[in-house]
Order: structure tokens, then sequence, then C-alpha cells
């Protein structure tokens, strides 16, 4: 029987070329964009996570409320002793501290006066203590444009974008000029050691990366961190349990009013981070419902089309004793192989798409001016097992529906009538 | 004698009669905001003045003092020399119309202060970089309106309403305080186009210097920023000082 449906596929194509192409287009988008979304959320995650969030992140309350205009100001102080604590507290995470600030950074001419300067948007790591993960989490090494990682005190790396705006080459001086932690003028010269692109916006428009050492003295911020960013050792976000942790070292401090407490925040806490993960879970959802929802109208249609170019064969079939439900599931089991084939046909192309795309990806900087999160300029996308049968799902689906609707004429098909119906 | 009297009675009259009319009309009507404006301006924006002063900070961690000195020629000139605290000392800035220079004996930099920097703040405090660069002579920035007439600093003032005739100002519209009879700002609140408060001063003393008036304690605050504000306080000023020409210069910065 499978074997006379897939010969009358193959020889009648008038009924098989259009829903084909259909399923194979359906199946080809939800696959490419299955397998992007799947890149985006890992790398949306880790680039938040390792660049600017952690896992989790503890700061002053004050801070926390304030956290999008960088208020070192309230930073948090005696911060050894806080990581001792947290580390005794939550073992299996490692604790680093961050500095973010803004600033002017100036370049000298060969007087010491201004030749070309710019506006900063800083972090301060620890990029020199030789047991550090910060090169590790921040990936320099893959970054770095020209020049090389800073090996000592006073050296910074410029974004490559704001290097050339400034016309500025590793090796020159830079003057950094920005306020302390108590709110003085700080001007701090610094070598620049290289300069780096990281594909993210947000950084590479105007971001500079120094020594945390380096920067807590120009800020006047000794043993102070404006963030104490905490990791899974493993590197993996778990949402669950980061929850739990935040949940109990904020109970700590319950009913205390300091604001200069601190209080820890997970990932999907920062900068509208929680939307966007909510958002990346359900869009694979989204994205199949949609395709299935136009494939099963579009192959509706068709079917409908085909039902009436086939109205002759169908009521010939039934003249001749053909049971009515026969006619109707041989039409199912048509459209499935028509959905099988178009779905391995989609598929396939969806892949070597993605696959394009994981490998090489696309530049799209240019659609990024103005998020506030951190999200790579580069489309790339990740080919999981699952990508090789999301493509059947809206792809069979559809088929399926489509054709089951168009199909139920057939019971309303009078045989009575049927041979005065096939005379004329 | 008696005739001579009534005379003289009527003749003294009928001089301060019509005199004691125009008084008592000048002394209700105000002057035209125009000459309130003019008269503050020219309280404020002088010639040569060394002034010393305190700045207070008061943040929401703490507060701290810086101590200068300035060196003033008439409202575009300005050479500054922060004396205090140690981290501060001997940091230099120097306003040339409208360009702004500061210089920090650590990294033995003069580094200009344009663009977006000049909204930042100065040293910490309420004063952003862009007010110290603001031309005081309000008449020329502002169209102004008396709008009443209030007690500040137990002192009668005119209230002011001014409201921006160029573009490029700071503050779209200012309210001010002025002192109806020495023409000293009291009190002032500045707003954005939108009628946001930005910032306010509220002057708490005033002292006669040299035959002037002068503001010498005051309180500037960032209407948007939570905190008490910066005090300013003039622990001494000198009028019609000679400055010489070099120390206005982006040579002395480095001197």
């Amino acid at each position: 029987m499978m074997r006379f449906i897939l010969k009358g596929i193959i020889r009648d194509r008038a009924r098989s070329v259009f829903p084909f192409l259909i399923v194979l287009a359906g199946a080809f988008l939800t696959v490419l964009l299955f397998c992007y979304i799947k890149r985006m959320a890992v790398d949306v995650t880790k680039y938040n996570a390792n660049l600017r969030h952690g896992h989790v992140k503890v700061m002053t309350r004050a801070y926390a409320k304030e956290a999008d205009q960088v208020p070192n100001d309230l930073a948090s102080m005696n911060v050894s002793a806080l990581i001792k604590d947290l580390q005794a507290e939550f073992p299996g995470y490692f604790w680093t501290r961050r500095i973010e600030f803004g600033g002017l950074l100036d370049i000298p001419d060969e007087k010491g006066e201004t030749k070309t300067q710019g506006p900063v948007v800083g972090m301060a790591a620890d990029l020199l203590s030789p047991s550090s993960p910060e090169p590790k989490l921040l990936e320099l090494q893959k970054v770095i444009v020209r020049g090389r990682l800073p090996q000592k005190p006073g050296e910074i790396l410029l974004s490559d974008e704001l290097a050339r705006n400034l016309g500025v080459q590793p090796g020159e001086k830079a003057t950094l000029l920005s306020s302390t932690m108590h709110g003085s003028m700080s001007m701090t010269n610094f070598v620049i050691a290289g300069t780096i692109r990281f594909g993210i916006r947000a950084m590479d428009r105007m971001g500079i990366i120094a020594d945390l050492a380096d920067v807590q003295n120009a800020l006047d911020m000794e043993d102070a961190a404006g963030e104490i960013l905490g990791f899974a050792d493993d590197l993996l976000y778990h949402q669950e349990k980061s929850v739990a942790m935040a949940k109990a070292f904020n109970a700590r401090f319950q009913g205390q009013t300091d604001e200069f407490l601190p209080v820890m925040q997970t990932l999907s806490e920062q900068s509208g981070m929680e939307l966007i993960f909510t958002g990346l879970k359900y869009l694979t959802s989204i994205v199949i419902g949609i395709f299935m929802l136009a494939m099963s109208l579009v192959l509706w249609n068709a079917s409908l089309i085909g039902s009436l170019r086939r109205y002759g064969e169908i009521g010939v079939r039934l003249a001749i004793g053909e049971n009515k439900t026969h006619v109707y599931t041989s039409m199912i089991s048509e459209s499935l192989m028509i959905g099988v084939l178009g779905s391995a046909a989609g598929t396939a192309l969806g892949l070597a798409a993605s696959y394009y795309l994981q490998v090489k990806g696309i530049n799209i900087s240019g659609m990024l001016r103005n998020i506030t999160f951190l999200m790579p300029t580069v489309v790339r996308s990740r080919i999981t097992p699952f990508a090789f049968i999301i493509g059947f799902i809206p792809g069979l689906l559809a088929t399926f529906a489509g054709t089951a609707i168009a199909g139920l004429g057939i019971f309303k098909r009078q045989t009575a009538q049927l041979f005065k119906e096939l005379e004329t | 004698m008696k005739r001579s009297f009534g005379v003289q009675y009527f003749l003294a009259l009928a001089l301060i009669w019509p005199a004691s009319i125009v008084f008592s009309v000048l002394a209700q009507n105000p002057p035209s905001a125009d000459l309130i404006l003019e008269r503050a301006d020219q309280n404020a924006v002088t010639g040569n003045k060394i002034i010393l002063s305190q700045m207070t900070i008061h943040g929401r961690r703490d507060t701290r003092s810086i101590k200068s000195k300035s060196w003033i020629q008439g409202n575009d000139k300005t050479f500054t020399e922060y004396l205090e605290p140690p981290r501060e000392k001997g940091i230099k800035m120097l306003k040339l119309g409208d360009q702004l220079w500061t210089y920090s004996p650590d990294t033995d930099r003069t580094i200009s202060i344009s663009g977006h920097m000049l909204r930042q703040s100065v040293m910490g405090s309420d004063l952003s970089y862009e007010d110290m660069m603001e031309d005081r002579e309000l008449r020329k920035l502002y169209a102004a309106r008396v709008t009443g007439e209030e007690t500040v600093l137990e002192r009668p003032c005119w209230v002011l309403e001014l409201t921006a005739k160029l573009e490029d100002v700071a503050y779209y519209s200012r309210k001010v305080w002025v002192d109806k009879e020495r023409y000293v700002l009291l009190k002032e609140e500045r707003y954005a186009k939108s009628g946001k408060l930005l910032k306010t001063l509220d002057v708490k003393s005033v002292t006669r210097v040299q035959n002037r008036w002068v503001q010498d304690v005051a309180v500037f605050k960032d209407a948007l920023k939570t905190g008490e504000g910066t005090e300013f306080k003039i622990e001494s000023i000198e009028f019609d000082v000679p400055i010489p020409e070099a120390l206005l210069s982006k040579a002395s910065l480095r001197k």
C-alpha cells in the first residue's frame, strides 16, 4: 500500500510538488531558527554571566538600586572579608571582584596636552594574579586584535573600534579621567597593552578593561568593589540553585535597613535578563506553532484544490466500492508521506544552513546599537540532537491537519449520486 | 511771620507731596525685571577677585571638605588651585571663555574638559563643570519677568521667573529671589524644559566686603541626587586686585 502511494506521489507530481515545497520551507526555517535560538540562549547567558553579572552578584543595596548608573560611591567595602564569608557559605562557587566605571580617555600629544579624547565605559577585573580566573572568563586571549594582554600594572586593553577612533596604537599612553568612589577627580596614566573586539556592541563601542588593583588605586577603592560576581565551578548557570543561594544570603539581613548591607541577585534578576530567559524558553515553541499554523493553512488550501482536481478519481474509487474511511486514510497517508519527504529535505537544508552559521556566522552589529543587555553581534547557531527531528513536528502535523480537514468532504459524497456525477 | 510760615509750609508741601507720591508708587511697583537682573549681574560679575573658599560635600556615605583658591578676571577667566585634602592638593583648573582645562600633578597631564564630561560633577559636588562654565550674566541668557515678592533670609526679595532666550543654555528656566535693596541673589531654582527641578541654590549668609555684598555661605543642590547638597563657604575675598596675565594661561597649570 505504502509503495503504491509513493509511486502515486512520484508519478503524479502535480499533487505532491507544492505541498512538498511548503513542508520543505517550513521544516527548513524551523530547524534554522531552532538552532539559532539554542545558540543565542547559550551566548546571551554566557556573555551576560561572564562579562557582566556572574551567575549571582553581590552588591550593596544602594548600589543595586542604581546599578545601571554604576554608582561606585555606593560600592561594597571590606570585600576580602565578604568574599571569605561567601566562600565558606556557598561551596562549589568561586567569587571575583569587579569594578565598572565610566570616564574620559585622553590621549596626549608630545607636550602632554590633549590630542584626542573620548568617553569610555570600563571594567576592572583581576588580570594579573596567576590564579585569577578572569582572563579565562573574559576569554581575553580570543578577543585580542592588536598588541597583547596586560602583563604588569598600569596596562589596559582598549576596544579596537575606540582605539581606531582615537588614533592610538598599542604601546601608547592614555590618561583616564574619572571620579573616585568619594567623588574626587581621578586622573591616571595607563599604557595601552592591546586592543580587543568582543563582538558585542556594548563593549566594542567604547570599552576598556583594566586590572582591578590599578582601578582600585585610581578610584580610591582600597579593598572595595562595585560588584562581587559568583560563578558555579562548572561555569554553567543553575537557575534554581542561584535563586536558593540568593534567598538564603538575603535572609541574613532581613529586617535591617542599612542601605550599605550586601544583597545578592541572580543572573536572571539583572538588566531585564528574566524577560530574555523566559522569551528564549518559549521562543522555540512559538516558532514551531507559528510555522505549523501557517503551513496547515496553506496545506489545507492545497489539499482542497487537490481534492477538487481529484474529485473524479475519488468518485470512481467510491463507486467501485472502496470504503470512504479507507479513501480518507489513504489520502492522509499520502500527505504524511509528503510530510516525511518534505521534512527530511527541509531538515537537511536547515542543518546545512545552521552548520554554516555555527562555523562562519553573520555580522549584525549595525542592528544592535541601543540594546541594554550583552548580545553577540555575530549571528551563530548551535546544532543539537533535537535539531534533527524538530523539523518533522510542524512538517508532519501540518500536512496531517491540512489533509484531515480538507478530506472531510469525502464523507459528504452521496454514493447514490456518484454515477450521475461521473456521467456529467 | 504767620503768613510767612504758611507760605513756606505750603511751598514745602507743594514740593514734598508730589515727590512722596512718586516714591510711594516706586515702592509699590517693582522696577523692570531687566533692571533687577542687570543690577544683580553687576553685583555678581565684577573685575578681578581672589577667593579662598571651602566646599563641603555631603555624600551618602561621608562628608568631605575641599579647599581651593581662585583668581577670577571678569566672568570668563578663572584659575583655580585645590589646596586640601592631600588627594586633591595641586590639581588646577583653568577656564578661558568657553574652554576648560584641568591639570593633575600625579599624571603631569593637562586635559581639556569638553563634551559630555561638562555634565559631570566637579570633585563629587552637586556642581557640574557646565555650571562652573556658565556665563553669570543672566540678563544676556534669559528673558525675565517679576512674579512676586517674598522674604528670604529676613530680607524682602523680588521673585523673578527667567526663560532662556538662547537654545544652548544648561537650564531652560530659572526662578530667582533677588534682594530688593542689595540686589543680591538669595535663592534660586533651575529647571529643565520639561519643568523638572534640576538644581537649587540657597544662600545662607551675606556679608559686606569692600563696599560690596557677597554671598559668603550657600548650599548648591542637585535635585536629582539624594543627599544634603554641597556647601560653599568663602573664607576670604579680595576685589580689584591685580592678577598677572601669565597666571591665566595654560602654561601656568604645570607650574
